[in-house]
């Protein structure tokens, strides 16, 4: 990388998971240092040690650390990638260092579920309890500058320095612009979105169609069912995200269809991986015991079936792969079912 | 003399320290800051149009609107100064140095924005409309109210005892003395500028400067007490760049000097009734853009701004039919045709001033708690709070690798951030009378009742349709007066002392209360029946209470 483009500050990195650590390496190849908080004093011991995580091999500026003052102290710029369920916490703990001079993008493609928890939106009815990833930033801290990075980007090839690129959304034009220039090389496209909560919604939603995918996948059922089935599941999360307040326009670029295309179609997707495993008969808690890491989708199924109660709203996919998980209806008796259902016409929420 | 109430003492005691005199003494050198600031950003500005056409465009506009929708407060000259612009800018094709010409034109055409738009405070006519709101309300409320035309110069009942002031005044009149206000009321009726007005001097506070409407001093009465105040004019039909920008500079710069400030964001009157949902972002963002220029200018002993929401609460607005039709004509379009009631002038209003202090209908004036310009709640001592009450600066939203920076995009977004808060601070403060609640009780059941009807065809329904059991009725009000009460419990909205009284009572003092100088009262009961007898008012009053989520509770 010419010297003339890197980003003569320290950014960082919350989270050790797969993608914590690729998106680490991916900034120390523009950035001066950076600095990666492990939330674990056991794992960044052994990373300290081995400079590895994984297949992830740890770039030389990269420096592990477990002090959040220090992280918040030396970066403006940070990137919280934690799953969906410790992300409050996480933020709670950072926000006494937090400052509103902080910049944060999150990577984190789920819900934050808090039933005593209420809206900053007095026009958000129902939903109020689910909340996305800014949302939380903006209730537990003074950080008013956010945004996301979303899109197809599957950890291991990453890792193994294939092209790939990505969206970076915030309602802020400098955040964009300060993630892009920490970001974009020569195989990281860095594409940017106002729409921030959309952008969200694509990361999170596409999930529940990964583990839906991956159950046609383990059925055998072909090509042709899986491309049926991911058109139909594209047009369930718009509706939802409509739903929800978002706009259809993120859905159709790389962080909707671009990501949903990836984790549709690739062993390397933890939530596709759910759903083949389902689709060979095994319980849910023996899959989620048995990975290692969270398979957002889950937990976003349970979420979205949970509120779709309340909101009048039909969504058969979500809904079908709710009773598969949950054992009140088999694999098979599900695409029966699916094959059955009265869709009308193909696409209607482009009017 | 009503003892019960607090008195305000002024917080500033000499008249030469209130920031507004300090203003109105410098008003040339201000005038003559904010146009050549105005010049400059404009030569500076990249924007689509050239000068040229920018010119080309106000111009042909401006002539436009002089010859077609001229008003009583225009300037006389307004048609020959066009005309003469014009006919500098069609000579410019001539001159040697266009470009000079053409900057003149600009300088000159703001510089006649700046005339238009600066107020005319003036301290001894500011005493004079002080001492009527306070003075003159008060004899002819005494006249009106105690012992007949004879106790006019009794002090038994003055104002306050008709206009509640509750919320945070106190905290109001600290952080005066500490920072540069800026009021934010919600606005319902032409009387809020002075009601508000009243508010301000009875608080203590020396004078603010208002941004009132232009159309507002067509009506002579309205015109003397704001211009006595400070108000100064904003023009809505002049829509061009070079005006928009002027009256920003001029509010910008005003907050920069000190002075207090008062503008309703919701741009216009409520049209439906609801309490505003969307805010202008022009002049809101003004706040924000002062306070990084005074953080970032370093100016010595620069002072903070603070925002503060009011919500005035009426049971009754003068205008509400001719308000609400213009509504209805707006959503409804060729939906819905009906003859709208005629603007008021002088006349009605001095009527509606007699019977508003003839008989008796409170009206509470909510001040909400001090906020920054991100929508931080401030402390007594004007620092900014996060959600976990910890102090943080306010300078820390304007630095970027350690460093203020102008960033219009960010501005813009914070402006935003603000107006939501805003609008949340309205929900939370605003104060339910029990009248609020029978008109709001009375148009849902009405809806329930046609539910296959839509909005048009329910308010046409003939006056048979128009009639309600009043024991449903009953029982539906102490439903929703439960719900509101919980949400009162929980912070989400204020609620009059009244409304905790027995149903009965409750509805009869709402039933009273609800538009109750309207030729037409939109709600009565007779018997065991609460009939409506004009729903559109009605539905006026109804839109107060929504946007609680009430109505899953019906």
């Amino acid at each position: 990388m010419a010297l003339k483009n890197i980003y003569k500050a320290t950014v960082g990195v919350i989270g050790t998971g797969n993608f914590g650590t690729a998106l680490a390496n991916l900034l120390s190849e523009k950035c001066n240092k950076v600095l990666l908080y492990a939330r674990s004093k056991e794992k960044s011991m052994q990373l300290i040690k081995t400079r590895k995580n994984g297949y992830h091999k740890i770039a030389d500026n990269v420096e592990i650390i477990t002090d959040l003052s220090l992280l918040t102290e030396k970066c403006n710029l940070i990137f919280p990638i934690v799953p969906s369920i410790n992300f409050r916490e996480v933020i709670k703990n950072l926000s006494p260092y937090l400052k509103p001079y902080h910049i944060l993008i999150h990577g984190t493609k789920g819900f934050d579920f808090d039933k005593t928890k209420k809206s900053h939106n007095p026009f958000k009815e129902s939903d109020s309890q689910i909340f996305t990833m800014s949302e939380v930033i903006r209730q537990e801290s003074s950080v008013v500058r956010i945004g996301c990075i979303a899109g197809p980007n599957l950890s291991k090839e990453i890792a193994a320095k294939m092209p790939a690129a990505s969206v970076i959304a915030s309602e802020f034009d400098e955040v964009i612009e300060l993630g892009r220039k920490c970001l974009k090389s020569d195989r990281f496209l860095i594409f940017g979105s106002n729409d921030l909560m959309s952008t969200e919604l694509c990361g999170i939603l596409k999930n529940i169609i990964a583990v839906g995918a991956g159950t046609i996948e383990g059925m055998k059922l072909g090509e042709n069912a899986k491309s049926l089935f991911i058109t139909r599941g594209m047009v369930e999360m718009v509706e939802i995200a409509k739903k929800m307040g978002g706009k259809v326009e993120p859905f159709l670029g790389l962080a909707g269809i671009g990501d949903l295309i990836a984790t549709c179609s690739s062993k390397l997707s933890r939530n596709y991986t759910v759903g083949l495993r389902l689709a060979s008969g095994e319980k849910l808690n023996d899959i989620t015991n048995s990975m290692l890491e969270v398979a957002e989708g889950i937990k976003t199924i349970e979420i979205i079936y949970e509120w779709s109660k309340s909101n009048l709203i039909r969504i058969p996919i979500t809904e079908t792969l709710f009773k598969i998980m949950h054992k009140k209806i088999k694999v098979e008796e599900a695409h029966a079912y699916m094959m059955k259902f009265p869709f009308t016409n193909e696409i209607e929420f482009l009017n | 003399m009503s003892r019960s109430r607090p008195r305000y003492k002024d917080i500033l005691k000499r008249k030469k320290d209130w920031p507004i005199v300090n203003f109105s003494q410098n008003k040339k050198t201000f005038l003559d800051e904010v146009s050549q600031h105005v010049f400059d950003n404009l030569i500076q500005s990249k924007g689509r149009k050239t000068l040229h056409e920018e010119l080309e465009m106000t111009i042909y506009r401006e002539k436009q609107r002089v010859i077609n929708n001229p008003w009583r407060v225009d300037p006389k000259d307004d048609l020959t100064f066009w005309r003469k612009i014009q006919k500098k800018q069609l000579s410019v094709k001539e001159s040697k140095d266009k470009v000079t010409v053409e900057k003149e034109i600009l300088k000159e055409i703001i510089d006649r924005y700046c005339k238009e738009i600066v107020g005319s405070f003036n301290k001894s006519s500011y005493r004079f409309a002080k001492r009527i709101t306070t003075f003159g309300f008060a004899r002819l409320l005494n006249a009106a109210r105690v012992k007949g035309i004879k106790s006019i110069f009794s002090r038994q009942l003055d104002l306050q005892d008709q206009i509640h002031v509750v919320g945070e005044p106190d905290q109001l009149r600290k952080l005066a003395k500490i920072g540069t206000i800026v009021l934010v009321p919600t606005h319902f009726s032409n009387l809020d500028s002075i009601l508000i007005g009243w508010v301000i001097q009875f608080l203590g506070l020396p004078p603010f400067i208002y941004g009132a409407g232009l159309n507002l001093f067509n009506i002579k009465i309205l015109a003397y007490f704001m211009n006595s105040l400070g108000a100064y004019k904003l023009d809505r039909r002049k829509k061009n760049p070079i005006y928009l920008e002027t009256v920003k500079e001029y509010s910008k710069r005003a907050l920069e000097w000190g002075c207090h400030s008062l503008f309703f964001p919701g741009g216009t009157r409520s049209r439906s009734g609801q309490i505003e949902n969307s805010l202008k972002l022009g002049l809101l963002g003004t706040t924000i853009e002062a306070q990084r220029a005074l953080i970032s200018d370093n100016v010595k002993d620069a002072k903070p701004i603070f925002i503060v929401p009011v919500v005035i609460n009426y049971q009754f607005t003068l205008e509400a039919p001719s308000l609400i039709n213009e509504h209805l004509k707006r959503t409804g379009r060729e939906r819905y045709y009906r003859e709208s009631d005629a603007f008021s002038n002088s006349k009605k209003i001095t009527t509606f001033l007699m019977k508003f202090f003839t008989k008796k209908s409170d009206i509470s004036v909510s001040i909400g708690r001090g906020l920054d310009v991100l929508g931080n709640y401030v402390n007594d001592q004007g620092e900014s709070l996060d959600q976990n009450e910890a102090i943080i600066d306010i300078k820390d939203y304007f630095l970027s690798g350690g460093k203020i920076n102008v960033d219009k995009q960010r501005e813009h977004t914070y402006v935003q951030i603000l107006s939501k808060k805003i609008i949340e601070e309205y929900y939370k403060i605003n104060r339910v009378y029990s009248s609020h609640l029978v008109a709001y009780t009375a148009f849902k059941m009405l809806e329930r009742k046609n539910s296959k009807l839509d909005l048009y065809s329910i308010l046409r329904l003939s006056k048979e349709d128009l009639t309600l059991d009043y024991e449903v009725f009953k029982m539906n009000f102490k439903k929703l007066r439960g719900v509101i009460l919980l949400l009162n419990e929980q912070g989400k909205i204020d609620v009059n002392e009244k409304f905790r009284s027995t149903a009965d009572e409750s509805i009869i003092y709402g039933l009273n209360n609800v538009g109750m100088y309207h030729a037409k009262r939109p709600l009565i009961k007779i018997k065991n029946e609460i009939q409506i007898l004009n729903a559109s008012t009605l539905y006026y009053y109804h839109n107060r209470l929504e946007g609680y989520g009430l109505e899953k509770h019906i």
